[in-house]
């Protein structure tokens, strides 16, 4: 653990014309902290996580992120050579539909090497190696290897994501409702694999989700965004568990009880 | 003896804006301190704000006025106003907290949801293993559940499972909330044996214990909440 | 200019207008200056469908003069129906000198082939490109095939080597293999047999890429690296033949398949025929040349 955050983010705000995606977003994540950003669709989250991960631009505000030599860079003032860069080495996303983050018409052992070959690895077998040991990591059987994404499973699909963006040992993951159209019984398969790969490797990790569950099950922090605005923010726990905010308590109040 | 724990002033309250803002006030002017080695029981009927006070010091509620100082790290650290990174590194190294219930993780063994916390702190896996036979072993947990997810257990095994994983680490303030609610007698008089060495490493506890008999053995007093009742002060 | 005076139509000499070859000449420079890069250009309609070579046309028109001498191949062959066609089109509307020897030839204008017979300093290649984009086929966006090239994104180049090797356990791509020029950009060679590729490095030839319903163009100016790409454990190879070839028996050369009957007999013979003439005229008899065998005695190559 560091004194200095991962990412700094401060009144980070982004309009559609007229229009608020979000507005004045400040926060900071610290290696190996899971923050999730809750709050019904339309609420800005998404907008949010494009542009923290530079797939969007803002409209006002900074971002700046602790490059491997420990110094800050400012996101937005990157080249897009470097901010590509950076999105296939130190960070990964993992989208939503697994068809948005995988090539669907290549092999899985590839779709995993991708990101290998993107930095210049040129050796077949040493990839090929590094692939399986991944698969496994996933718990995707390594018979599999040479299968396209197009045959698995969605919840196999979400994690060959995974594998392929962790792959490059990233230091930041940015995650849009990861589990969100899976089966609950995948999902919670899904979310222990997820737990323990951020534990592991001591990941930080923004994630976008509209279920309480998952973000109380994988974050620390948490903030709850609302009509483009962050209504309240702070420990996971303390949030779910106390929350102040009108539209966090019926956020909460809203959860089903099993 | 040093006093890890200081609580002055606090007060709590909860706004329910679903009920057109209406103000429940929970407590007021909580004041009290612990020493180390000593166990303290909150003491009050149902409803008096015990539970609130340990989720107020464990900074799982927030805190609406006054100050909660804890130890940590060679320093004072105010919870009530701590930043939730610095509430995670206290949780971690200063207060550990037993909880009524366990919070299950799908998948995850009781095994290692006992080592889970010693595993984050940076101890080899093995080795926190090894504590969290020891100290199942100990809790008469029997051994054919150990590999075993502890969703399906039944109430007093999972208690079992979730003292053992509060019991495990070593922080300096220990709160226990009803950590022997469903246990039977043989293992409430393990647990009381379990905080007697807590007591004598050195360790503030701090309790609520519903059950006479065990708060008898192990209270060295009792902080009377009914004292810190939100309507007294303002009245 | 040389107007020729006939009863029907007359062209401007090469028949594409003065600005559309300034135009593509233009194109071409820029495609020199950066080497494999794709310039894109407005291609015009030519008197032939896409497909047939209208891109390598536009070029060839647009560097031809009076002086030059013109050879066309298709897959090695001066004799089939589109390298003979572009040989009439250019003779009619350039009146220019052609032949199918590759040593007497100042333009020789390809289709997926390089001539066995090694380029001079001087000479000029042109190939006709259906695809000149060697990403196409694992990102169809242009818009992000652009951007990888400007970025050097060309991990996805691997991707599919990797894939290949993973399906068949050696690189299989045999043609169109991908190459990077001058250690910058890669490049499609058109869709050239692999056994080229080795051609094309620091060829002393300038070798320029028209692909015309993609209105790109790309250039190798001479003497400039050309790698082809592949693994440390699986390096580039290219086709090697169990037998020389049946006519002139040359050896370390590029052979077709000719079936001979409905019975599936067959034999490989030189793509490059008139290096096979050549090495015929010269004496050299493969085992199923006619001089070789008896008139009524033809045995099939088994």
């Amino acid at each position: 653990m560091t004194d200095e955050p991962l990412l700094r983010v401060s009144a980070l705000s982004k309009f559609y014309g007229s229009r608020v995606g979000c507005e004045n977003v400040s926060f900071d994540l610290w290696p190996g902290e899971v923050l999730a950003v809750v709050g019904e669709s339309g609420s800005g989250k998404t907008t949010l996580l494009n542009c923290l991960s530079t797939r969007l631009l803002p409209s006002s505000g900074t971002a700046s992120y602790r490059m491997r030599d420990g110094q800050f860079r400012e996101l937005y003032r990157m080249s897009e050579a470097e901010r590509r860069f950076l999105m296939r080495t130190d960070w990964g996303f993992v989208h939503q539909n697994p068809a948005d983050g995988l090539r669907m018409t290549v092999s899985a052992g590839a779709n995993v090497g991708e990101r290998l070959m993107a930095v210049g690895d040129r050796h077949y077998g040493k990839i090929r190696a590094t692939a399986v040991d991944w698969l496994s990591r996933v718990e995707i059987d390594e018979d599999r290897i040479d299968d396209e994404p197009r045959a698995f499973s969605g919840g196999m699909r979400q994690r060959l994501q995974i594998a392929r963006n962790l792959v490059t040992g990233p230091r930041l993951v940015f995650m849009d409702e990861p589990t969100g159209g899976l089966d609950v019984s995948v999902q919670a398969r899904l979310l222990d694999l997820l737990r323990g790969l951020v534990t592991d490797l001591g990941l930080a990790a923004i994630v976008v989700t509209h279920d309480l569950a998952v973000a109380r099950l994988l974050s620390q922090r948490m903030m709850v965004m609302k009509d483009g605005r962050v209504v309240e923010s702070g420990l996971t726990d303390r949030v779910l568990d106390d929350p102040r905010a009108p539209y966090t308590q019926l956020l909460v109040s809203s959860i089903l009880q099993v | 003896m040093p006093t890890p724990l200081v609580v002055s002033d606090v007060a709590k309250s909860f706004t329910m804006h679903l009920r057109d803002g209406i103000k429940l006030p929970v407590v007021a002017g909580v004041s009290f301190s612990i020493r180390a080695g000593e166990c303290a029981v909150l003491g009050g009927p149902s409803g008096a704000g015990k539970s609130s006070i340990l989720k107020m010091l464990y900074g799982n509620y927030a805190v609406d006025e006054g100050q909660i100082i804890v130890q940590h790290a060679d320093g004072l650290i105010d919870l009530a106003t701590a930043s939730p990174r610095t509430v995670l590194a206290v949780r971690r190294q200063t207060i550990g907290y037993v909880s009524q219930f366990l919070r299950t993780v799908p998948r995850v063994s009781a095994l290692d949801v006992v080592a889970e916390p010693l595993v984050e702190r940076g101890e080899d896996r093995e080795a926190a293993r090894g504590k969290a036979r020891a100290l199942l072993a100990q809790l008469n947990l029997p051994e054919k559940l150990w590999a075993l997810p502890p969703a399906t257990f039944s109430g007093g095994e999972q208690q079992r499972v979730n003292i053992a994983r509060g019991f495990i680490t070593h922080h300096p303030v220990l709160l226990l909330d009803e950590p022997t609610a469903s246990l039977d007698a043989r293992n409430r008089d393990v647990v009381i044996a379990l905080i007697a060495e807590k007591k004598a490493a050195g360790v503030a506890l701090l309790g609520i214990f519903h059950d006479h008999d065990v708060r008898e053995a192990v209270a060295d007093r009792i902080i009377d909440v009914t004292t810190f009742a939100a309507g007294k002060r303002a009245a | 200019m040389t107007a020729q005076s006939t009863d029907i139509a007359t062209y401007n000499f090469a028949y594409l207008d003065e600005q559309t070859k300034r135009m593509i000449r233009r194109a071409i420079l820029k495609g020199i200056a950066i080497p494999g890069y794709q310039v894109p250009f407005a291609s015009r309609e030519m008197p032939m469908p896409y497909g047939w070579g209208t891109g390598g046309v536009q070029v060839t028109a647009s560097i031809i003069g009076p002086d030059d001498v013109l050879k066309v191949i298709d897959q090695g062959a001066d004799d089939t129906t589109n390298a003979v066609s572009i040989r009439a089109f250019f003779r009619k509307v350039a009146n220019v000198a052609v032949t199918t020897e590759t040593a007497k030839a100042s333009i020789i204008q390809t289709r997926h082939r390089i001539p066995e017979h090694p380029l001079k300093a001087g000479q000029v290649l042109v190939y006709q490109v259906p695809i000149p984009e060697p990403l196409r086929f694992l990102e169809p966006r242009e818009t992000e095939t652009r951007k990888m090239h400007a970025l050097e994104e060309y991990g996805l180049m691997h991707v599919k080597l990797y894939e290949d090797i993973a399906r068949h356990g050696r690189i299989a791509t045999t043609y169109a293999y991908p190459v990077k020029v001058e250690g910058r950009y890669v490049m499609d060679p058109s869709p050239t047999p692999k056994f080229d590729n080795p051609k094309m490095h620091r060829s002393p030839a300038l070798q320029l890429f028209g692909a015309g319903r993609e209105k790109r163009i790309y250039a190798v100016p001479p003497f400039t690296d050309v790698v082809s790409l592949d693994f440390e454990d699986h390096p580039f190879e290219v086709q090697t033949f169990d037998q020389p070839c049946a006519l002139c028996a040359a050896e370390n050369v590029y052979l077709d398949e000719v079936i001979l009957d409905d019975h599936g007999s067959h034999m490989f013979v030189c793509s490059d025929t008139d290096h096979c003439e050549k090495r015929r005229a010269d004496g050299h008899r493969g085992h199923f040349a006619p001089e070789t065998l008896a008139p009524g005695n033809m045995e099939p190559a088994q």
